[in-house]
């Protein structure tokens, strides 16, 4: 393709439409950068897409950034990634930012406190679904170091008030520990 | 200064929320709630609410969501730029490392033991919003008076449509919004 004024156009706006109009967070604009940039423009292979969200779910951070990152570097170099993260950023940026002046002006009316107040419960229930979700496919295994792992973070956490910032690198380290030996087993059979 | 204050905190939350979503939320928790007390544990409920209800990258959200209540329009982008920086560094090394190695090994040895650590800690963010909503004063209850009902009753039902029918979440938001916009505005906030 050419790297004319047109092709970084079309790069900004496909990823601002992405996370302007994606609910529901990272994995699903993945899914769908996947159709834009690999079935709809034809830009990069689907192996290329593949390892990008691989690696964008390794790495720290918004997975749809990363994953925004990867694609503009490969296309266009350091300026293709700077447009890409860009876009991905700019509309939450922007909506949030406006919510935020409107939590400012209506948070003390009753009617918007009821609402909010309702929502908390589905919150909660959002998030108690997630956990829920996750713990089978943990659990599911019946792998005991995964289960232990996962229990000792929640009583750390939620009973002795331990900083999440220590328990990630630990576990991060536990798991390095535990599973590369076990590769390395394997590998040797 | 506040802005250096926002983006080191955002630059560690970033740092060290790995696996996407809702991993973010028991970290922002951590640094704006209890380290720094720039929200309280109400406001943090609903910026975890504003930013499942909007389009987006949750992380994102939140992160900007809390650095405009704390420092304005600049609060806003340099919690949003101090949360991706630290994850745009690595993604570059981790880019490199597979391109000219080609192995994931370590890495995914490292992402084994994080992985069930994720769910333990989300777990333990939905659990204090969880007391938040269920029980006025934001503790737990010295006596029944104290449990609010009505938010049980929504939350079970939410949860119950979620597991059963795979509703999408923001629906559920929606409904539950409107459920609570009806029941409080009659009977009070309690």
């Amino acid at each position: 393709m050419k790297r004319d004024f047109k092709f970084y156009i079309k790069l900004f706006v496909s990823c601002f439409e992405l996370s302007a109009f994606t609910f529901g967070g990272g994995y699903v604009i993945v899914s769908l950068m996947r159709k834009k940039f690999v079935n709809k423009l034809g830009w990069l292979e689907d192996s290329e897409m593949i390892d990008f969200t691989a690696m964008a779910q390794s790495s720290p951070g918004a997975i749809a950034v990363n994953a925004a990152f990867l694609i503009g570097f490969k296309l266009a170099g350091a300026l293709g990634a700077a447009i890409t993260v860009l876009a991905t950023i700019l509309p939450p940026l922007i909506i949030l930012y406006t919510v935020s002046f409107g939590y400012e002006a209506f948070r003390d009316n009753t009617v918007v406190q009821s609402v909010f107040l309702g929502m908390r419960a589905g919150v909660a229930a959002v998030i108690a679904d997630v956990v829920i979700s996750m713990a089978q496919s943990v659990f599911k295994n019946k792998a005991f170091v995964s289960v232990g792992i996962a229990v000792s973070a929640f009583v750390a956490v939620a009973v002795f008030s331990v900083s999440v910032i220590i328990i990630i690198p630990v576990c991060g380290f536990l798991g390095f520990l535990l599973y590369s030996k076990k590769d390395e087993e394997v590998g040797k059979q | 200064m506040i802005y250096l204050e926002i983006f080191w905190s955002f630059f560690q939350i970033g740092l060290f929320s790995i696996g996407g979503g809702l991993v973010t939320l028991p970290l922002i928790q951590n640094q704006v709630v209890n380290l720094h007390g720039w929200l309280t544990l109400d406001e943090f409920a609903d910026v975890v609410t504003v930013s499942e209800m909007t389009p987006g990258p949750i992380a994102i959200n939140a992160a900007t969501f809390v650095g405009a209540r704390v420092g304005g329009a600049a609060g806003a982008v340099i919690a949003t730029f101090g949360f991706i920086f630290p994850s745009l560094i690595i993604t570059s090394v981790i880019a490199y490392l597979y391109l000219k190695y080609n192995k994931f090994g370590y890495l995914k040895a490292i992402l084994s033991g994080l992985r069930p650590a994720v769910v333990g800690l989300i777990a333990s963010a939905g659990l204090s919003i969880l007391i938040l909503a269920f029980f006025r004063g934001g503790g737990f209850p010295s006596d029944l008076s104290d449990i609010n009902f009505f938010a049980v009753i929504l939350f079970a039902v939410c949860l119950f449509i979620l597991r059963k029918y795979k509703a999408h979440p923001i629906l559920v938001l929606a409904v539950a919004g409107a459920a609570g916009g009806v029941f409080y505005s009659v009977f009070g906030l309690g």
